[in-house]
């Protein structure tokens, strides 16, 4: 009776009680939530709106001349595809796209890897970027068609120019910001220099590389179709912003828009379908992004 | 018997932005082929920044660190690492694949090889359900229980602990550290093992090498610490008395 451990036991009381659940664990909702709750159908809703609008807008206005509704520029863009100007001017700035976007990736690959091996090269990657990020690459066109004159040339540098320093930023920054952690786990494994780089530094720093190459390729995708409009490339086979400005010249409005709506899905194709799908692939699937 | 590793009279400095720190001053201690060996002592002690000198990230000022008569100069796969740190798996590969890829790397399995070694190694820590997956849809236990099944499937000389329960849940960490001690009793591998929790110490060591900080030198070397026992009250007794031993040490710390 003295003991004081002994004047209250702890007790359990059991209360495991095992009636049917109220509510059931998990329950379906209804299609229509379902595809509500998809960003793409309500996406797809408001597109299917906006064409609307844009038809009876067109319609009310009736000038195809300064504005044609939404099934004339649809009409023009079947046709320009079905005689096949659309596809071919769409290629043509493509291909120089990929060539521009190819130097200049691995132009920022190399500078990267000299700015994270030396600290003078580091220096150097951020008094470049610093430099010339704030630059408009289209700015550097009239310099471009002294140097390397009318022709793809001109489009390519100007293109470099501009994947080039905001992919070198991501990547760099990419780089630095790899945890301690996973760099001492790859010295552990006796990784060095090229292995270490592409097995680990690569990787880890993926989501920013991948930010970078998405910003890359916007600026790209845009100062291409802009440089286009300045001139056309020689031999008369120019690419889309060539296409807009040559069907304006004449009056023809609703290839420009269809060329206009080349440009806008070019765009969302390879901005939603192509990154989105490597990053679904890569980052998303890795939790290193959500 | 020749001990495994060596660490003779070692200094560690590092700099900081306008100065320079002293870590440690001239430590020594040996570990021998199966010995559960841990480094004690409160923060500051430079328990960590030793450990990461076996490792090899960090060269001493003065002294040796050798281990099979090899002089350590670099970090290398034959010092397997597991850190306190959940994000020491790489998060773009698999579970599996995060044991499999050291195999493969720097012991030149092949990918068959690699993956029976890794398959072993990562039932023997009970994750087989979690193969195949990515490392951030496991918790912090299940992260830190991969890291030493890769550590123990590489079959290092020694393996590197530093604190690598001490960000888990108090639960969660008994059930770690028995899971340690029964892969021990299993395959008898050598471990260094720093923490700054005298209870895990008293559990998981064989032999505890107390330090004393700023700088970190060593106070004290306890052995057979494995013949203390929960039950009879001699691991708390211990437990008091390496508690006092580091009291006595910031008392006088303070006083200066």
């Amino acid at each position: 009776m003295s003991d004081p451990h002994s004047v209250a036991p702890a007790r359990i009381i059991m209360r495991d009680n095992h009636a049917p659940l109220i509510h059931p664990l998990e329950e379906k909702l209804g299609l229509m939530t379902r595809l509500w709750d998809d960003g793409f159908v309500r996406k797809a809703v408001i597109l299917i709106a906006l064409a609307a609008i844009w038809e009876a807008y067109g319609r009310i206005l009736n000038n195809p001349l300064l504005f044609p509704t939404f099934s004339e520029t649809m009409q023009a863009v079947v046709e320009r595809i079905e005689d096949g100007t659309l596809p071919a001017r769409a290629w043509a700035s493509i291909k120089v796209l990929l060539m521009g976007y190819g130097v200049g990736v691995v132009m920022a690959g190399s500078l990267t890897i000299l700015a994270i091996n030396t600290r003078l090269g580091s220096d150097f990657l951020e008094t470049m970027t610093g430099m010339f990020s704030p630059l408009p690459a289209i700015a550097l066109l009239p310099l471009a068609l002294i140097w390397f004159g009318l022709g793809n040339g001109s489009l390519v540098f100007i293109l470099v120019h501009s994947v080039l320093w905001p992919v070198a930023l991501n990547t760099h920054s990419g780089f630095r910001s790899v945890s301690q952690t996973l760099r001492m786990v790859g010295r552990n494994y006796g990784l060095k220099g090229f292995s270490y780089i592409f097995k680990i530094l690569i990787p880890a720093a993926f989501p920013s590389i991948l930010t970078g190459l998405k910003i890359g390729w916007a600026f790209a995708w845009r100062t291409l179709v802009a440089a286009e409009l300045v001139f056309g490339v020689s031999s008369g086979k120019g690419g889309l912003g060539w296409f807009i400005f040559e069907n304006r010249n004449l009056l023809e409005i609703p290839n420009v828009f269809a060329g206009l709506l080349t440009v806008i899905v070019i765009g969302l194709i390879v901005e939603n379908l192509i990154f989105r799908t490597i990053e679904r692939k890569t980052v998303l699937k890795w939790g290193l992004q959500s | 018997m020749k001990p495994l590793l060596e660490v003779d009279g070692v200094t560690l400095r590092y700099k900081i932005p306008g100065s320079v720190i002293t870590a440690t001053e001239q430590v020594s201690f040996t570990v021998n082929e199966g010995d559960r060996f841990v480094l004690l002592g409160p923060s500051g002690c430079g328990k960590s920044t030793l450990l990461k000198a076996v490792g090899g990230y960090l060269k001493p000022s003065e002294g040796r660190i050798s281990i099979k008569d090899r002089t350590v100069t670099e970090p290398g796969p034959d010092r397997m690492m597991v850190f306190q740190e959940f994000d020491q798996l790489l998060p773009w590969k698999t579970v599996l694949d995060n044991v499999t890829f050291p195999l493969m790397n720097a012991h030149g399995l092949s990918a068959s090889e690699a993956r029976a070694k890794a398959e072993a190694a990562i039932d023997k820590v009970h994750l087989t359900r979690a193969l195949h997956s990515y490392p951030h849809t496991l918790s912090g236990g299940m992260k830190q229980r991969v890291a030493i099944a890769r550590g123990m499937a590489m079959e290092p000389d020694i393996l590197l602990m530093d604190e690598p329960f001490a960000a888990l849940d108090a639960l969660t960490r008994r059930t770690c550290q028995d899971e340690l001690l029964r892969l021990w009793e299993e395959t008898r591998f050598t471990v260094l093992f720093v923490t700054h929790s005298i209870a895990e110490a008293i559990k998981i060591g064989n032999r505890i090498l107390l330090l004393s900080p700023h700088p970190g030198r060593v106070k004290a070397e306890i052995i057979d610490v494995d013949k203390v026992s929960a039950t009879d009250g001699s691991a708390g007794r211990l437990e008091k008395q390496i508690h006092e031993l580091l009291f006595t040490e910031t008392d006088q710390a303070e006083a200066h």
